[in-house]
């Protein structure tokens, strides 16, 4: 463990990417759980149709990051977030944005699986009704494309009537990914995917963020840095709600440019 | 002591530990306060049924489905009270249960958080103020008021042969069945809206944000997610209101009109099986009528059993598929 002297600055390392392939990104965002500062000045931007992991110790403000990019923070009275979080150029912190329709562009996975107390069909079609009137042979082919990507459709097909609550932990988070795509988002965040999960399911998922990123921009929050290292093309490492080092997730793997992050993934702390 | 004072331990002599007796005694008498419990329950129904069989035995059947009760005749008959009973505490219910999900969802989703614990606490007073007051109260400042906007109006505007007007035929005087559902419903309200407001807070809220995250409004979380979340348990937390609007005595007495036969409309007079046996107890001088009155308390103890075991059920089932 090393000493820290709060008063000092970090030292970072941001690596740039090129304007035309960012989809999302924020600048110099800061957040509030009340008085307590969680994000400090965070600059980080997400490309598109690529997979960006965030790594750091517990409490470091990456799951505080992830839940600023969909305005989820905004249930809660006191959390508030300053800056700037700019989806396509749009800043999505304007009061003017409606966020039930940016929820439906920047779609979530969340910890631990939470399926709908309905049919696993149901459970599919629940956001897409929301936003789109499909007829009835549509929905079915949105539901089990869905179920496909989310590499869930062969285990459930025979019994979509029956209720999600039914499926095992694994199939159940992938059940929660299937929602998540069959809106078709633009972003996807997900938090900690696999921590509630066993290393075969776990391994499912990751085969189906990587497949995913065809079509959506990903962001993925997790403490499984090999999974990190599998599954992300950029990494961003935050520590005491920084970022600290973010690049190419090969650079930063093999030769970090900060001595934290490398005392980091090398297991030195966190 | 002799045994335990000879038993050794490790080589040690081993004494029994004086907190072993002083347990031993605490056991018993929780045992002893259980069983008097269902003692006394099984002494109840035994009672009850005892007291009631003359009645029971002299108008058979005909006890539960004839609704003449003529204390002068000594001729008895229970269906109005029944009828009342059950009118009552269902109307109750129907008015009460859009009005305390209301209130239970304000308080979860919507509420300004400064003004959760006033409207919280506000709720929990309404349920403490006992029945006599909301009987008077309904008597002299609700029944009036009621007459004058509401019963007189519905009655002038009814057209004649319509449905509206065989529901509304009776005297406009403020009490009667609907005016004695209106009051029941305003007892068990604030008790259903603690209740489902407590089963709401159980949703998990990664849940909720699930549905919020597919950019679902808070109308749709509420209907879609949370409702059928807690379903089983809306469910229990409803019957458990259903059971006090049965049982509910003083109030119901003060505004429903006591009258024995069937009830003709919702603004007629009527009576319901506790308001009879608070009224009539005191004045029963023939052993059948006792009779009848004990084995109308036998009625209403079996359908309020019936109500709750089956909220137990529905609880259970609620549990064991979380």
């Amino acid at each position: 463990m090393n000493t820290l002297n709060p008063t000092e600055a970090f030292e970072t390392s941001i690596t740039d990417i090129p304007p035309a392939q960012v989809k999302l990104a924020t600048r110099n965002l800061d957040f509030f759980y009340g008085q307590t500062k969680a994000l400090k000045s965070v600059s980080i931007p997400f490309a598109r149709n690529k997979v960006t992991a965030l790594i750091g110790p517990s409490g470091c403000g990456k799951s505080t990051l992830l839940r600023t990019l969909n305005r989820m923070y905004a249930l809660y009275p006191g959390q508030k977030a300053t800056g700037e979080i700019l989806l396509d150029g749009q800043n999505i912190l304007d009061r003017k944005v409606d966020v039930s329709q940016l929820r439906a562009r920047v779609g979530m996975v969340f910890q631990k699986p939470t399926p709908f107390p309905m049919s696993i069909y149901e459970n599919v079609a629940f956001g897409v009704r929301l936003y789109e009137p499909l007829s009835k042979p549509d929905m079915d082919n949105r539901v089990e494309e869905a179920l496909r990507r989310a590499a869930l459709w062969d285990e459930v097909k025979d019994k979509l009537k029956e209720s999600g609550l039914g499926l095992s932990g694994g199939q159940q988070q992938r059940l929660c990914v299937a929602r998540g795509v069959a809106v078709r988002p633009e972003v996807l965040l997900l938090d900690e995917p696999t921590s509630a999960l066993d290393p075969i399911s776990s391994a499912r998922l990751e085969e189906t963020v990587t497949q995913l990123k065809a079509d959506h921009t990903i962001v993925i929050v997790t403490h499984n840095l090999g999974q990190a290292a599998r599954v992300s093309d950029y990494t961003g490492f935050m520590f005491l709600g920084e970022l600290i080092e973010f690049g190419p997730t090969g650079n930063l793997f093999t030769r970090p440019a900060v001595k934290r992050t490398s005392d980091y993934i090398t297991g030195r702390f966190g | 002591m002799t045994d335990a004072a000879t038993t050794t331990f490790l080589g040690r002599p081993r004494t029994q530990p004086r907190g072993a007796f002083v347990g031993r005694i605490f056991e018993g008498l929780c045992f002893a306060a259980a069983t008097a419990l269902l003692a006394t329950l099984a002494g109840l129904l035994v009672s009850l049924f005892i007291g009631g069989w003359p009645a029971l035995s002299t108008f058979g059947l005909k006890f539960f489905v004839t609704s003449s009760w003529n204390p002068v005749t000594d001729v008895y008959g229970a269906a109005g009270p029944i009828v009342g009973t059950l009118v009552t505490a269902f109307l109750a219910l129907l008015l009460a249960l859009p009005v305390a999900g209301g209130v239970a969802f304000f308080l979860t989703e919507l509420c300004p958080a400064p003004l959760r614990r006033p409207i919280g606490t506000a709720v929990e007073l309404l349920a403490g103020i006992p029945s006599i007051v909301y009987g008077m109260w309904g008597l002299f400042v609700f029944a009036p008021l009621f007459a004058k906007y509401v019963q007189m109006p519905l009655m002038m505007s009814a057209p004649p042969g319509s449905l509206l007007e065989k529901l509304t035929t009776g005297i406009p005087n403020g009490s009667g069945i609907l005016s004695a559902s209106i009051i029941l419903a305003i007892m068990i309200l604030p008790f259903m809206a603690a209740t489902l407001r407590e089963l709401l807070l159980t949703v998990p809220s990664a849940v909720r944000e699930s549905a919020y995250g597919l950019g679902a409004t808070t109308g749709e979380v509420v209907m879609k997610v949370t409702l059928p979340y807690v379903r089983g348990g809306a469910i229990g937390a409803v019957m458990l209101g259903l059971g006090r609007a049965l049982g509910e005595t003083m109030a119901v007495t003060f505004i429903i009109g006591n009258a024995h036969g069937l009830p003709a409309s919702l603004f007629d007079s009527g009576s319901t099986i506790a308001s009879t046996i608070a009224n009539e107890f005191t004045e029963a001088t023939s052993p059948v009528h006792t009779s009848a009155l004990i084995a109308l308390g036998l009625v209403l103890f079996v359908i309020t059993f019936a109500v709750l075991a089956l909220a137990r059920l529905l609880l259970r089932r609620q549990e064991s598929r979380l």
